[in-house]
């Protein structure tokens, strides 16, 4: 097996008094796509913003591509190829599209490959092409994730991180946005998808992990989790 | 290309309106207000350098005052003979550096203390960076007030006078001077220093607001959490909005300190702050055309209150009812009440109206 490009040990997190993640153990491989799902209140979002170092971590690890990220600084963990599309979004609704894209390569310096990547996040979301200038903030809900994808694109990351990319948007768009992640992931990004739907985001990985109050509570191929009983009655409603 | 040429033309005829200005307002309405129109640029200056701080970063800051004060007193600290009297076996005569030197200093001096605010306030947001800005404000007030003894230090409400007059390449521009035949009052002479300065810091903002910077502080304004997540360092970039902002403000106090010869600590009051920050929020946050519009409308209006309300009560009553000073803060309220349910975003609001008017050829800026 090739060597993880992401792993997790043992990793405690909290805010304050509360324990949020009680030492949870996770790996991804280059490549791979690997779903989170589990309650609100699992400790999925806490999980994904402290990998993007948002938080710190109370004691555990994070390996990232062979090196620890103990200590590493949020903009630095940018740079290194780790990408996070946050909860509810996180657009900058007064910047237009454009300039929203635009931040998201802010880590890199070179402004000819910036513009390539540009007009490739054009093709990618052909909606947004056609609003560049517009206000992100006028945006409908779908397309502002779109946004927020493609912003995180930007930084040529090794590791996109999403948290539930499908929250608050309409059946429809859910599917386009899926069918992004998957086209996304066909060309060889590694991604995190953090979830509540569980089935949609079990259809599109390979693996999941199910978290329940801060601990991972079962993990396995997607197939396995589709399959488990417990998955079936806990967050596929049968 | 024809387009651009048009308004290269334009931006030449009003540079020129510009010069001719002083002479243009001392022949209609008579020198008083050349000395009126200096102090609008002082101002414009000084709602620019807010501007940075809450329009781009959006940090509310209501002790920006303090910045100005700052930049007045290192003006009135190194051009007077006051220092003669802290320290007389140093400075027998006080200190009298030269404009060039001081005016730098004064914005060197004003950073840092913005620096030093910004430090403590990073992880504050909204009304409680407010709360702490207004602090930070009031402190530097009173210690103006009071650090006239044990050393004195600022001569204490007092205030300092006797400052020497700015003087650029040897010429005062407290004394009458001829050039090529043109006979230039002292106010005219501030009014070509201070629209050199004020043109300065308006392009530095401009370019500022375009650059990857100007940028970074947009989306931290936006959504700091996202702005980190794009692997911006939030907290150097809140430190530099703070310094670039205390900068304007310390060139803007500089420069009033020698134009006014004399700077005492009421000059710096919350209310000063709250008047700049009114500038900024009335012309539209974030944009540089509605802030300096903001600017001279705030700082023209008293004058022309003062100018008009009297007479008029005179004329009419035979006696004056109302005091213009207490009608200015009447009106000004009742403006911004107007503004805030009218044009929530300002007189001339930033990138809304802009965006919709630009057309999709426009080149991106990367």
């Amino acid at each position: 097996m090739t060597d993880p490009l992401l792993q997790i040990r043992d990793l405690h997190v909290g805010y304050g008094g509360i324990r949020a993640v009680k030492g949870i153990h996770l790996d991804i491989a280059p490549g791979e796509l690997v779903a989170l799902i589990g309650n609100n209140g699992a400790g999925k979002t806490t999980t994904l913003k402290t990998l993007a170092g948002l938080l710190k971590p109370n004691s555990g690890e994070i390996r990232y591509d062979g090196n620890s990220l103990n200590g590493v600084a949020a903009h630095q963990r940018v740079s290194m190829g780790l990408a996070l599309v946050p909860e509810g979004r996180g657009i900058f609704a007064h910047l237009s599209v454009s300039e929203n894209l635009l931040m998201g390569a802010y880590s890199r310096g070179n402004s000819d490959e910036i513009a390539a990547d540009l007009t490739r996040m054009y093709a990618l979301f052909p909606r947004l092409h056609e609003r560049k200038q517009q206000l992100a903030g006028t945006l409908s809900g779908g397309e502002q994730q779109m946004v927020a994808m493609a912003r995180a694109l930007m930084s040529r990351p090794r590791l996109l991180m999403l948290d539930e990319p499908s929250m608050g948007l309409a059946p429809l768009m859910v599917k386009n946005i899926f069918q992004t992640v998957r086209d996304i992931s066909a060309q060889g990004m590694s991604i995190l998808l953090v979830e509540q739907n569980a089935k949609l985001a079990l259809q599109v990985a390979s693996r999941g992990y199910v978290m329940e109050s801060g601990a991972i509570a079962l993990s396995g191929t997607s197939k396995e989790l589709l399959e488990s009983a417990t998955v079936q009655r806990a967050y596929l409603g049968d | 290309m024809k387009a651009n040429l048009k308004s290269k033309l334009l931006l030449v005829a009003f540079a020129f309106a510009l010069l001719l200005l002083p002479f243009a307002t001392d022949a209609l309405l008579g020198r008083g207000w050349v000395r009126i129109a200096d102090f609008a640029m002082l101002y414009i200056m000084l709602a620019l350098g807010l501007n940075i701080v809450v329009g781009y970063a959006g940090l509310l800051d209501l002790g920006y005052i303090a910045f100005f004060a700052v930049g007045a007193y290192c003006y009135a600290l190194t051009g007077s003979p006051h220092l003669a009297l802290a320290f007389p076996a140093i400075f027998p005569d006080g200190l009298h550096l030269p404009f060039w030197i001081v005016l730098p200093l004064a914005a060197l001096v004003a950073g840092s203390f913005g620096v030093l605010l910004g430090a403590p306030t990073l992880r504050l947001r909204g009304d409680y960076l407010a709360i702490v800005t207004l602090g930070f404000g009031e402190i530097i007030r009173i210690f103006l007030n009071n650090l006239n003894a044990p050393l004195n230090l600022t001569n204490g409400p007092q205030g300092i006078s006797r400052i020497d007059p700015i003087s650029v390449a040897g010429v005062s521009l407290n004394n009458t001077q001829t050039l090529f035949g043109i006979t230039l009052p002292s106010v005219h002479l501030y009014f070509y220093l201070f629209l050199a300065c004020t043109t300065l810091v308006v392009v530095i903002s401009h370019r500022l607001e375009r650059s990857r910077i100007g940028r970074a502080w947009m989306a931290i304004r936006e959504d700091e959490i996202a702005a980190t997540a794009m692997g911006i360092n939030t907290r150097n970039l809140k430190l530099l909005a703070f310094a670039m902002g205390a900068m304007f403000g310390g060139i803007s106090g500089a420069l009033f300190a020698g134009f006014q010869g004399f700077v005492s600590p009421e000059s710096f009051s919350l209310m000063e702050s709250v008047m700049v920050l009114c500038m900024v929020v009335l012309g539209g946050m974030g944009n540089i055309a509605g802030v300096i519009l903001g600017s001279i409308l705030l700082a023209l209006l008293p004058e022309m209150l003062r100018h008009s309300v009297v007479p008029l009560q005179q004329a009419l009553f035979g006696k004056t009812w109302i005091d213009p000073e207490s009608l200015r803060m009447l009106l000004f309220g009742g403006a911004l009440i107007a503004m805030m349910l009218y044009r929530p975003a300002g007189l001339l609001p930033s990138r809304l109206r802009r965006r919709e008017l630009q057309s999709d050829e426009t080149a991106e800026t990367v």
